[in-house]
Formats: structure tokens, C-alpha cells, sequence
């Protein structure tokens, strides 16, 4: 079973100026790096959110700066929802100077002010629990990226079973895109994300429109519940990837590629304000093309010299 | 004072000067207060900042980063260091890493302790000495706990490190008493490093190096040795495991013995030796001897066990024979 169907409609309110802005420049970032890794300019691996840029997107609004984001391998839209800052990001990609980290975390490991992101499946979340014990009492939470494919790992039950027993402001964002690397949800998991956050006595929220400020509207008096309670919440999200895992590794059927991209947000949010949309998607492309070109130019970083 | 006791009343003491300081591990509140009571009183004293936990290494070692990571200090307690292998991508992987990682020194006050050895029959599982298995980790320091070093003060320098750090007691040492040699030894640290030497004794015949649950091994073996073969010893036991600390007094030694308690292969005696080769290399009159735990699981029966584990007379033997 892959439980990923978004409804393919338009979103029924308009979305703002600036939310539209934060997904298309995730949008034409990521898409941006596929070119440079088709040209050959860009080492190592990296792994893009495309279909998913709306998750970050919705959830920014309802983080507070002391929140701590706890993000994965596929982070660059959970990163520049919060961080706009797509100079430091390629930077640190690109191993070019002005990079976050100094080129030492490249596209998986990224710390910036209450941001970190780690590569090991799972590994974050126990790190998250530790850190939302901390956060407890404070009104501030910890929210943790993970995706469908995590689910295998152990430490992500270990921390639940923690964060449910001492009552943790631990908000737990699932990203169920329905595969994980080239293995379908009905390959590498039995039951449900829901039963499981159950048996946890966890609360868990589905989520099927990618619609940001219907999802806003749901999400407010729960995550505002996590604060304040404080008590763990698992939201899931049924989402897509409408690229590869990482770089040209989509082994996918056709039919099943063309549906994702059926289902993008992408033309929905074109059709519903086709003027409006336009111009700002120019606009953020415009803005990645010289991003690209000013970091391209920039020296290669030195350890010591990060942002 | 036993070793058990001496390491209880250094952790009231650290959590009573330090409030940012959590304690986490299974079974470590009263009135149970630890497998080894080496926590006994500290949930009644501190509260909620003494947490037991579910069976789960991994993520205690997590929790604790998390702490670290929020600008607070954490130690973790696993009960046997057997189940530290649980909890090796959390401290591998992301808490000895992201001191580096992300491009600046990221502190990550974080001490895992980790009780180790056999000697007391519990079998394969529950007996190792794994500090091999986390050698050579960057961003990751070992250190372990001897019978001359203050528990407190190494507390200190390992949060004051500000990176994660491993801190293995033997199990056997628990029940030892603080400080205590045989009439025959003196004991002074020099810097980390205790030294005992024969007291009165010329110069010795062998410079044995060793960590903290040999000690009594090694002491039994030096006695043998001066009283029935006549050879002179000194022991250097260095609290910091690794990086391998300076070792003083050795640039005139006869022979060098690093005894180590571990499995044969990829030893910490191994990286000592690697070390100590090219700081005395045209000195030495013969190599470095090693002498570790045989190459097989530890088994439960005491006949058994005793057979694989490093003893006192077969650290004797190595030496005499080194010597012959």
C-alpha cells in the first residue's frame, strides 16, 4: 500500500507573496542542483526535495526561533524554509567560501543557529528527544524531519518510547513520499506510521493536502498542544518525490513517475494565480541563476572559515 | 575507600558544583541506584535531573548528546560496557562527529561510562573490555578509571574537554580500595600518568604500561617478578586511554610491556606501541611486548574464563620470557 495520494486541486486559498517565494526558490534550488551535477561541476551526492518543497514551507510559519529543526540527507527545503539563505547552502554544497559549515558538512550536515542535519537514518531523532527534554517547560520545541523509510530504524522507537514517557515537546514531521531510495512503502513496511505512533501513545495527525495554509490551519492547535502540554506529536505527511533518490538513480516505472508529477503542487499553484505565480516563479529562478553564479566564482572554502 | 564508593561520592559531588549536569542510564535511580551502585543517592538528591531509562543504549547516548547539544552536560551510564556496541552511531557518528563536522568546534559535553572486564563469571556478553572498538574515532577521547586517580578531577577534565568521552571502570576495580599498593610500591602521578616503582629498587628491567582494571594483575605480577625472579619493575598507568597521553620515564627503559585486557588484535596495547615505536626506536633492545586476552569469547565457568583473560602469571611469564 502506498498511501501517498494528494488531491489534485487547486489550493482553495491563495497563498501568500512570501510563501510562494520560499517554494519556488526551494524549487528552482533544487532543480538548480541537478543541473550543476549533470555538468559536472558538483562532488559527492546530494538529494533533492522536489514535490516536497510545501512541507517545510507550511511548518515554517508555526516555528518559533527557539525551536530547534532537526533535518536528514534530504534537508535543503526544510533549510531555506527557515534559513533563506541560499548562498551559505550552495556554498556549503559546493565546498565554495561563504559555505555554512565550511564545507566540512557539504549537502547532509548542516548546523546553522537552531538547525542541524545529520545523514544517518534515524540517528537525529534520539539527539531531538534529548534536546526537546531540555526545551520542556519553555514553550520551545524540537521538530524532527524524518520519512517513511526511517520507520526501519530502531533509534526512532527508542526515542519515541522516551519522548512519550517524559512528555517531550517533540514534533515529529513525517514526509511519506512512498519509497524509500528505490524500495515502495509495501516492500519495507508492515502496518501503519499511525498504529505505530499509537502503540506509543503518541498523537499522530495525517495530512494529505499540500495546500500550506489549509495545513497551517490544521497543524496551529496541534503543535501549539506539543508546546504547552508538552507531548510528543507524529504529523504525517502523504507527499512525492517527483525526482530520483539522489542523482539519476530513479528506477521507478514511468507510469509511477508521471503520476507523482501529476500530483505536483507545482502547476495547481500556476493555474490558481497564473499572473501572480509567474512573476514570482521568474523572479526566484532569476534569483538561483545568480546565486549559482556568485558562489561559482567564489574560492574554495577553508576549514576554520565557516559562516 | 572503594572505587565504587570513591566514583558515587565524585558524582554527588560534580551534580551538586554543576546543575547544567544530567545523569541518564538504565536502573540508575534509588533505590536501586545503578547495577553496580555507582549512582546510589543521586535521584533522591537531584531530582529529575537523574533519569532510569528504558533498555535503550542507543538512544541514552542520543539523549545525552541532546542534552550537550542544548548547552547542558549529560552522563550516561551503560550497564555493561558489552552494550556500549548499541550505542556505537550515536557516539561515533553523530556526537564525536559534530564537535568537527560542521565546520567549527561545536561543544558536546558528554561522558558515557561504561563498567568493563570479566573476572566475575559472567560470560561472553557481559565480560569485554571494548575500548579497542573506539580508538582512532576523531573527535572521541577514552579515558578509564584507575585506583590513583581522583574520580572527580577526571570528570572535570573530560567535560572541560568539550567533546564526547568514554569512561571505562572495571567491574573487578569497583570493589578495590582507593590508593591502595602493596608495601613494596610507591605511587606519584606524574602529569595523567601514576607511577609505581619498587620502592628503593635500581633501575628496572621492565616498564610495563597497563590501564586502570589491570592494575591489581600487573602489581601482583611485579611482586612475583621482584621476589622470585629477581626482575625490577615500574608500572605507568595513564587515566586517558586516547589519545595515548605522554608516558613519562621511559626514554632509558629496558623493555617496554603494555598489558591491556582486550581481546587479541587492534589493541589499545597495539596503538601504544605504535606510539612508543618511533619516540624510542634505536633505544629499544628488543620489541615492545603485548600482552592482551586471548583471541575467543570470554566464557562463563571461572576455569574457562580465567584461561582467556589476562592473569598475573601470564603477564610474568611474558615478561620473563621478553627478558630471557
Amino acid at each position: 500500500m502506498i498511501v501517498t495520494a494528494a488531491p489534485a486541486r487547486s489550493p482553495r486559498h491563495l497563498v501568500t507573496d512570501g510563501d510562494l517565494r520560499s517554494l519556488l526558490l526551494i524549487r528552482h534550488f533544487e532543480r538548480a542542483l541537478l543541473r550543476l551535477f549533470e555538468q559536472g561541476v558538483l562532488s559527492g551526492t546530494t538529494h533533492t526535495c522536489l514535490g516536497q518543497e510545501y512541507i517545510p514551507v507550511a511548518l515554517s510559519a508555526l516555528l518559533r526561533d527557539d525551536d530547534f529543526v532537526f533535518s536528514n540527507h534530504r534537508g535543503h527545503g526544510h533549510f531555506l524554509a527557515r534559513h533563506p539563505d541560499p548562498h551559505g547552502l550552495l556554498a556549503e554544497i559546493m565546498g565554495r567560501e561563504g559555505a555554512l559549515c565550511g564545507g566540512v558538512g557539504g549537502s547532509q550536515h548542516i548546523y546553522h543557529r537552531r538547525f542541524l542535519s545529520t545523514g544517518v537514518q534515524g540517528e537525529s531523532l534520539p539527539v531531538a528527544t534529548g534536546v526537546a527534554l531540555k526545551l520542556a517547560g519553555t514553550g520551545a520545541l524540537a521538530c524532527a524531519y524524518i520519512g517513511d523509510g526511517t520507520w526501519g530504524e530502531g533509534a526512532v522507537y527508542e526515542a519515541l518510547n522516551m519522548a512519550s514517557l517524559w512528555r517531550v515537546p517533540l514534533l515529529v514531521v513525517v514526509e511519506h513520499n512512498g519509497i524509500a531510495q528505490s524500495t515502495p512503502t509495501s516492500a519495507q513496511m508492515a502496518g501503519t506510521i499511525a498504529a505505530r505512533a499509537a502503540a506509543f501513545g503518541i498523537r499522530h495527525h495525517h495530512v494529505a493536502s499540500d495546500d500550506v495554509d489549509e495545513i497551517r490551519r490544521a497543524l496551529a492547535p496541534l503543535v501549539d498542544a506539543v508546546r504547552t502540554e508538552p507531548s510528543p506529536l507524529v504529523v504525517e505527511f502523504a507527499t512525492h518525490r517527483l525526482g530520483p533518490h539522489s542523482k539519476g538513480d530513479d528506477t521507478r516505472p514511468p507510469e509511477e513517475i508521471r503520476r507523482a508529477r501529476e500530483s505536483d503542487w507545482y502547476d495547481r499553484y500556476a493555474e490558481a494565480d497564473p499572473e501572480r505565480f509567474a512573476r514570482i516563479d521568474a523572479e526566484q529562478r532569476e534569483l538561483v541563476e545568480r546565486v549559482v553564479a556568485e558562489v561559482s566564482a567564489r574560492p574554495h572554502a577553508r576549514p576554520g572559515g565557516a559562516a | 575507600m572503594r572505587v565504587s564508593e570513591h566514583l558515587n561520592r565524585a558524582l554527588h559531588d560534580l551534580m551538586e558544583s554543576d546543575p547544567s549536569i544530567h545523569l541518564l542510564g538504565e536502573d540508575v535511580s534509588d533505590p536501586y541506584g545503578g547495577a553496580f551502585k555507582v549512582t546510589r543517592g543521586l535521584s533522591s538528591r537531584f531530582g529529575s535531573r537523574v533519569r532510569s531509562t528504558p533498555l535503550s543504549e542507543g538512544a541514552i547516548a542520543g539523549v545525552g548528546a541532546g542534552l550537550a547539544l542544548a548547552g547542558d552536560k549529560a552522563i550516561v551510564e551503560i550497564m555493561f560496557a558489552d552494550f556500549v556496541a548499541l550505542a556505537f552511531d550515536q557516539i561515533t557518528n553523530f556526537a564525536a562527529k559534530s564537535t568537527s563536522m560542521y565546520g567549527r568546534p561545536v561543544p558536546v559535553p558528554l561522558v558515557v561510562r561504561c563498567p568493563t572486564g570479566g573476572n566475575r563469571g559472567y560470560g561472553p556478553t557481559h565480560s569485554q573490555n571494548p575500548q579497542k572498538h573506539f580508538i582512532g574515532v576523531p573527535g572521541l577521547s577514552l579515558f578509564e578509571m584507575t585506583p590513583f586517580h581522583d574520580a572527580g578531577e577526571l570528570f572535570t577534565r573530560m567535560f572541560g574537554l568539550g567533546g564526547p568521552c568514554l569512561f571505562f571502570e572495571d567491574k573487578v576495580l569497583y570493589t578495590r580500595q582507593m590508593h591502595q599498593v602493596d608495601d613494596l610500591f610507591t605511587v606519584e602521578l606524574v602529569d595523567d600518568v601514576a607511577r609505581v616503582r619498587v620502592d628503593g629498587a635500581g633501575w628496572p628491567d621492565c616498564t610495563l604500561v597497563t590501564h586502570g582494571g589491570l592494575v591489581h594483575r600487573t602489581l601482583d605480577a611485579m611482586r612475583a617478578l621482584l621476589l622470585e625472579d629477581d626482575l625490577v619493575c615500574e608500572l605507568l598507568v595513564p587515566a586517558q586511554l586516547y589519545p595515548v597521553p605522554h608516558l613519562p620515564g621511559l626514554d632509558d627503559a629496558s623493555h617496554v610491556c603494555v598489558v591491556d585486557d582486550a581481546t587479541e588484535g587492534g589493541t589499545w596495547a597495539a596503538e601504544v606501541a605504535t606510539v612508543l615505536y618511533p619516540r624510542l626506536w634505536g633505544r629499544l633492545r628488543r620489541p615492545i611486548t603485548l600482552v592482551n586476552s586471548a583471541d575467543g569469547v570470554i566464557p562463563a565457568a571461572p576455569h574457562l574464563e580465567r584461561e582467556v583473560l589476562v592473569q598475573a602469571d601470564g603477564i610474568r611469564a611474558a615478561v620473563r620470557e621478553a627478558l630471557s
